[in-house]
């Protein structure tokens, strides 16, 4: 049932990650229309007192540009987030599944929405 | 003359006498992969197979983060990492140093062996607020990758 999530996808991975996830969102809010970078931004900004305590938001590690590297609490950099600097990051739905996964559930304390994924996707892509 | 000068310089700096026989580094590509991901990948020599399994069952708060995987590449890392562990070679029985096998540790930098061995920088480096420089074996030790702790 699950087989497509390791399949890579198209070259332009972004584009076909904001497909799927559009095509979720649809069916999680009957008024979505259309994902909003601006949302993605307020998101990826938003200090949360949800989620773990030492990852408040997404700055934490990734710092508030996201064409900037980033560095890991342990110590390791992490490549810039915007899909100019490295789309390779965007090519399976499977990474970013992990990643989004992990990720809201630390800085959160939950999942996101698709809303939410799409939301995020499309700030990263418009840097 | 060539020969015995480019072996003099081969000698000098071959890294044989670093002793091949202590050498520790990840070598499953998968466990390399994941662990290495967020952090340096700690040497499974480092921690007996207890705190191994320990860490392996809790990454859902993985030292205050969810580093949550597929439970086959738990089970696959967690094999490795069992494997490979402290206490399954003679030469890393020293890891095991004071450690309650009731309590294993789940940090490298609690366990006594490793107090011991970094006791002399610890004032000088370790508390002077670089925070997170301990978990980053390769600010000191520059061949920590390839699996050689030299002292600095």
């Amino acid at each position: 049932m699950f087989s497509f999530l390791s399949e890579p996808l198209h070259a332009d991975g972004i584009d076909d990650l904001i497909s799927h996830y559009a095509s979720l969102a649809k069916t999680e809010s009957q008024s979505f229309e259309d994902f909003d970078p601006e949302r993605g931004k307020e998101l990826y900004l938003t200090q949360f007192s949800t989620g773990k305590i030492d990852t408040p938001s997404c700055t934490s590690c990734h710092t508030s540009d996201p064409t900037q590297v980033g560095e890991t609490r342990a110590g390791k950099a992490i490549d810039p987030m915007a899909v100019s600097m490295s789309p390779e990051r965007y090519q399976t739905l499977k990474k970013a599944e992990k990643w989004f996964g992990r990720n809201c559930r630390s800085v959160l304390g939950r999942e996101c929405t698709s809303i939410e994924k799409g939301d995020f996707l499309s700030f990263m892509k418009g840097l | 003359m060539r020969l015995a000068a480019t072996l003099s310089l081969v000698l000098t700096c071959s890294p044989v006498f670093a002793d091949e026989y202590h050498r520790q580094f990840i070598t499953d590509q998968l466990t390399k992969d994941e662990c290495g991901a967020c952090h340096f990948a700690y040497p499974a020599s480092m921690l007996p197979e207890a705190s191994w399994r320990k860490i392996m069952l809790s990454l859902e708060n993985h030292f205050g983060e969810d580093a949550s995987l597929e439970p086959e590449a738990i089970q696959d890392i967690t094999r490795y990492l069992a494997a490979h562990a402290a206490d399954t070679k003679p030469q890393f029985s020293e890891h095991l140093r004071g450690i309650d096998a009731q309590n294993p540790p789940v940090r490298i930098t609690e366990t006594e062996y490793w107090i011991g061995k970094h006791f002399a920088i610890s004032k000088e480096y370790l508390r002077s607020g670089l925070a997170g420089l301990k978990a980053v074996c390769t600010v000191c030790h520059l061949r920590a990758e390839e699996g050689y702790y030299e002292k600095r």
